[in-house]
């Protein structure tokens, strides 16, 4: 069970939050002009990076907050927590 | 037969207590403090299962957690456990234990016949035997291993111990009560650190309790003693004995297993049998210690072989005797501290050293005490069947691969040391990365990869000075990092005696033309040709070699077996140990029972059990209940002998006719506020939102980003940046992070704030033609006419004296209103409905009528918006908003979802007007078509049409569209029904929705 810092909360165990995927992706502004290919990459491509990764987490159980983790995927290992503003 | 193998003194044990117990079915006594192991031995039992693949007899070889063979079935409060260690089990009165894997009894098995045919039971048996034909899989193999490879027999009982779980953190974590684990806990203690020990055994002081040392001019004993009754005074300190730390996770998390019931005769109520611990540590201090290695020899699995350091333990921890003409095998001097022992208590042993004469404090200290000691001597071969009776020994050749003479002597034992293997099970799962210490032949931590440090003989450290030393030392400085603080600890004088180097001998030749089983993993009957075999057979990698050969698998994990498997694939390999390397350790380190894992989280406790203000009502009220997610939700109100059927009819028949009351508090409910409501509303919902008025609600839709219906509901705007909205009872958490994202993620520029008030808020939704009257009276000081309050209007009250928010919304069809007030009102709001609706024949209804209406009306719900719809399909592309962009529009584009055949709902009518449609049927053409006969759609939910009196489904149907009027096949091989059926308009009751507008 990983221990992730909250940005806003501090030290939590992994129980209180919910993953929430990659978090280097950037939605299509709305009413933007875009092909079926690019849209389909937003939607349904993901990467599964070995090592260094930005992902989503949000704290459910505590502030109810979004924010940024870097973790290595293989080790686990947490560099940092950060807001998604940071 | 009582005790005959009791020391008359010593030992641990209290005489003054004897305790009766049960082994296969005979009685037995032993002592308080005896595990259920010392007290079989001492009573002269060794036979105590047979093994795994072959049925050999098998006895024990350990005492504690290295023990491999003797797993017990044990009876404890009426209810059977299997595997459990007999060396683990602490003796209680009534105990009750047996022998595994045999039948009909441990002393005359039938399965031995196994051992006869071994030839038959190579390595990869299971493999190489059961590949075809394909079709006796499950009748004839599968059913023949699990028989074969049974070891106890769970319980089909249900399991009425309580089990708990608890969450600690701490600065230290110290895994062990040994010298190590004593010295460095001793050491953080006094710098202020929070510390948890743990200890596996009810005694503290590992392996000071059975080595003859002193520290600071105390025996280990009470040396140790000393500590530990300091660290219990200590406010940091917790000390834990029983309770093994047999998983390390991510982020030091440590799981601890604590067994608390068993050893007591009568358990306090409320007292957990076991206990799972989750302990987050800052650090970890490995004190895990190290197990013997076995040498390896013919029969070495007879009873009656014992691992060296077992047999002094049990003689100096439990007072007993494993033998009384025992054979000391070594190849270091570990073996002559029992051979001492022994001889204290007045027996003579024989020790075979596979080294050449030489001098240590030892071996000169047995010598002086007239010990017979042979060097250069190895066992090659224990007689007797079910115990040893004597052993062919012989002398070494100069290069110890052939024996000069060998000879055969009598003996009822044979303990054998083949030098110390590190426990670093722990260290390996932190995912430090074990390097080989060729001094002691064996693996030892690396580098850390968590905040974690191996000391003593878990890090190869093996005289008690310098485990003292580094563990003052390591305790002093990890916790001077935590706390800040550096109290000073003088390490204390220690005396021991120096041991001479060991032999790296670790299995005995096979003399020529001789065949003898020489097992490496007793647990999982693994001989050295077993690994031969396995290597011959092109085996190389480790991790292979152990899965086809099934070497230092199960609960055993290898803890004897590791070491001696990877020196065997070495030598045949030509290779060293670090070069074929070692399989991964993995959790648990000792088994774990399935109640403890599950803990308090079982039954009703599973989840918690979410209860609305009414609760007790419905309860009164002979509700039945129906699980809504972790909501308890009437599902019917029984009256009389009714059943599901007839009670949801009436209820049902009776909104339709007049007026009824549901409770609709479960509903999500998100308070949105803030100046871009309206604008996230907009983006949010598939339909058009910036100009819905203040004090009107509106039905909308929202989608994923792929297309897909998310989920549906009312908002309503209660002021200008106020709305409330509404969500399924099933999505309502989802529905709530969803937005979150959107919000702080995607478009935290807009000024919008969203909460949950699902709990805040009470709900009765009141529905059929009687409700407004009903209102009226409700809300005497209100306008409800149809003018004043329309259909999806909204307006606040005041109903005797309570504020209520009202909303024109309906969900079954009917004139309708939901009312909502603050919880702690909810049951005085929802008493006063049903008080002054009497007049109006009001009855309560629950989820079950509920489905009814909106059924028969149309209305989509839970199973139509299953994850697969889009709008179209549940015919809400009407909803779908040209003009403006929203959250998963450009998906909607799709060829796919605008091809011209695609599915939608439609209505289903059986064509006898009586057969109910199974939900989850599949619609076909032709009912006796070749399978497999194609599927144009499925059956999502069915009622029974109060409006209509006969049965009435919803289904989503290819090209539902153009299907009106056709007749197709409701067909279900789960319920064994094949109804045929009439398509029709999934609007089966007033259709044009006339009736939520009156
Ligand atoms: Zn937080």
């Amino acid at each position: 069970m990983l221990n992730i810092k909250c940005p806003y909360c501090g030290d939590r165990s992994q129980k209180e939050f919910a993953y929430g995927g990659d978090g280097t992706i950037t939605r299509p502004k709305l009413n933007q002009e875009i092909s079926d290919e690019e849209w389909d990459n937003f939607v349904y491509l993901r990467k599964s990076p070995r090592g260094k990764h930005i992902e989503l987490w949000h704290h459910i159980a505590g502030c109810r907050q979004w924010f940024k983790v870097e973790r290595d995927t293989t080790t686990h290992e947490i560099f940092r927590t950060f807001k998604p503003e940071e | 037969m009582s005790q005959n193998f009791r020391l008359n003194t010593g030992g641990l044990i209290n005489r003054d207590k004897p305790i009766e117990f049960k082994f296969n079915g005979k009685k037995y006594i032993g002592y308080e403090g005896d595990t259920l192991a010392s007290a079989l031995l001492a009573n002269g039992i060794h036979l105590i299962g047979r093994s795994f693949k072959y049925h050999r007899p098998r006895g024990f070889f350990g005492a504690g957690v290295d023990e491999p063979n003797a797993k017990m079935q044990v009876e404890i409060n009426g209810c059977s456990e299997p595997n459990i260690n007999a060396t683990e089990i602490e003796l209680v009165d009534g105990l009750s234990a047996s022998s595994q894997n045999c039948w009909p009894s441990v002393n005359f098995d039938i399965g031995a016949i196994n051992n006869f045919l071994n030839r038959f039971f190579p390595a990869g048996f299971y493999y190489k035997t059961f590949m075809w034909p394909k079709s006796f899989w499950y009748r004839v193999y599968e059913p023949f291993i699990r028989k074969a490879a049974g070891l106890g027999i769970a319980s089909l009982e249900k399991d009425k111990e309580r089990y708990e779980h608890k969450y600690e953190y701490c600065d230290l974590l110290v895994t062990g009560s040994g010298p190590a684990g004593l010295a460095s806990a001793y050491a953080a203690a006094k710098n202020g650190a929070k510390i948890i020990l743990a200890e596996d055994k009810p005694r503290y002081g590992g392996t000071l309790l059975t080595d003859d040392v002193t520290i600071d001019n105390l025996s280990g004993k009470d040396w140790s003693e000393k500590i530990i009754s300091e660290l219990k005074e200590m406010p940091n300190v917790i000390v834990k004995n029983r309770s093994q730390v047999f998983g390390y996770y991510d982020h030091n998390m440590m799981v601890m297993f604590e067994r608390t019931g068993d050893h007591l005769e009568k358990k306090p109520k409320y007292t957990p049998r076991q206990r799972l611990w989750y302990i987050r540590a800052k650090e970890v201090l490995l004190s895990t210690g190290s197990i013997e290695r076995p040498i390896v020899f013919g029969n070495n699995d007879t009873p009656g072989v014992f691992l060296s350091a077992a047999a002094k333990e049990y003689m100096k921890v439990y007072g007993v005797l494993i033998g009384k003409k025992p054979i000391i095998f070594t190849n270091n001097d570990s073996g002559y501290e029992t051979a001492i022992e022994f001889k204290k208590n007045g027996v003579n042993p024989i020790v075979l050293d596979t080294r050449e004469d030489q001098n240590s404090e030892l071996i000169n200290e047995a010598k002086d005490l007239d010990i017979k000691i042979k060097f250069s001597y190895a066992v090659i071969v224990a007689h007797g069947y079910k115990k040893v009776k004597s052993a062919t020994i012989g002398k070494l050749d100069k290069d110890k691969i052939d024996f000069e003479n060998t000879e055969q002597i009598d003996c009822d034992s044979i303990c054998v040391s083949g030098f110390w293997t590190p426990t670093v099970h722990l260290a390996s799962q932190s995912g430090n990365k074990l390097k080989f210490n060729d001094s002691i032949d064996a693996f030892v931590p690396d580098k850390s990869k968590q905040n974690e440090h191996s000391l003593g003989a878990a890090n190869g450290t093996f005289t008690l000075q310098d485990t003292l030393k580094n563990s003052f030392n390591t305790g002093s400085e990890v916790s001077k990092s935590i706390t800040k603080k550096d109290e000073k600890i003088q390490i204390p004088n220690t005396n021991e005696r120096k041991y001479s180097a060991h032999d790296k001998f670790w299995c005995s030749p096979l003399p020529k033309g001789k065949n003898y089983k020489r097992f490496v993993d007793f647990q999982n009957d693994v001989a050295v040709s077993d690994i031969e075999v396995a290597l011959r057979e092109g085996y190389r990698s480790i991790e292979h070699v152990k899965r086809y050969t099934t070497l230092g698998m199960a609960t055993d994990q290898g803890r004897t077996s590791n070491l001696n498997g990877l020196q065997l694939v070495a030598n045949v390999e030509k290779k060293i140990v670090p070069q074929v390397g070692h399989t991964t350790f993995r959790p648990p380190f000792t088994p774990v029972t399935i109640g403890t894992i599950v803990g308090r989280e079982i039954g009703k406790e599973y989840m918690p059990t979410r209860k609305t203000p009414m609760h007790h009502w419905h309860e009164k009220n002979n509700a039945v209940w129906v699980d809504a997610g972790a909501w308890k939700r009437p599902r019917y109100y029984k009256r009389g002998n009714e059943n599901l059927f007839e009670a949801s009819k009436r209820e049902a028949k009776n909104v339709r006719d007049h007026v009824g009351i549901c409770d609709v508090t479960t509903l999500g409910k998100i308070d949105i506020k803030g100046p871009d409501s309206a604008e996230f509303l907009n983006r949010v919902y598939t339909n058009a939102w910036l100009k819905l008025p203040v004090g009107k609600a509106r039905y909308g839709v929202m989608l994923r980003e792929d297309g897909i219906v998310m989920d549906d509901g009312t908002t309503t705007r209660i002021s200008e940046n106020h709305y409330h909205m509404t969500t399924t009872t099933a999505q309502a958490a989802n529905v709530l992070s969803h937005l979150e994202y959107y919000l702080q993620i995607v478009w935290p520029e807009l000024n919008v704030n969203v909460v949950s008030t699902t709990e805040q808020w009470a709900g009765a939704a009141i529905a059929g033609p009687k409700s407004r009257d009903l209102l009226a009276k409700l809300f005497p000081k209100i306008d409800v006419s149809n003018e004043a309050l329309p259909f999806m209007g909204y307006i606040e009250g005041d109903l005797f004296g309570v504020k209520a928010r009202i909303f024109r919304i309906s969900f079954s069809g009917e004139l309708a209103y939901e009312i909502n007030v603050e919880s702690d009102f909810g049951l005085f709001m929802w008493e006063k409905i049903i008080e002054i609706g009497e007049e109006f024949n009001i009855q309560p209804y629950g989820t079950e009528a509920l489905s009814t209406l909106r059924i028969e009306m149309g209305h989509v719900a839970g199973p139509e918006l299953d994850g697969r719809t889009i709008p179209y399909d549940v015919s809400l592309e009407g909803l779908v908003s040209k003009k403006k962009d929203f959250i998963g529009k450009r998906s909607l584009v799709k060829e796919a979802f605008n091809k011209a055949d695609r599915q939608k709902i439609v209505g289903l009518v059986p064509l006898d007007r009586k057969s109910s449609i199974p939900e989850g049927s599949h619609l076909v053409e032709n009912k006796n078509a070749k399978l497999p006969n194609p599927k144009l759609g499925h059956v999502s939910s069915s009622c029974w049409s109060v409006e209509n009196n006969n049965p009435f489904s919803l289904a989503i149907l290819k090209d539902g569209k153009n299907m009106i009027g056709k007749k197709l096949f409701a067909v279900s091989p789960l319920k064994n029904t094949s109804i045929e059926v009439e398509v029709m308009s999934s609007h089966y009751v007033d259709h044009e929705g006339k009736r939520v507008r009156s």
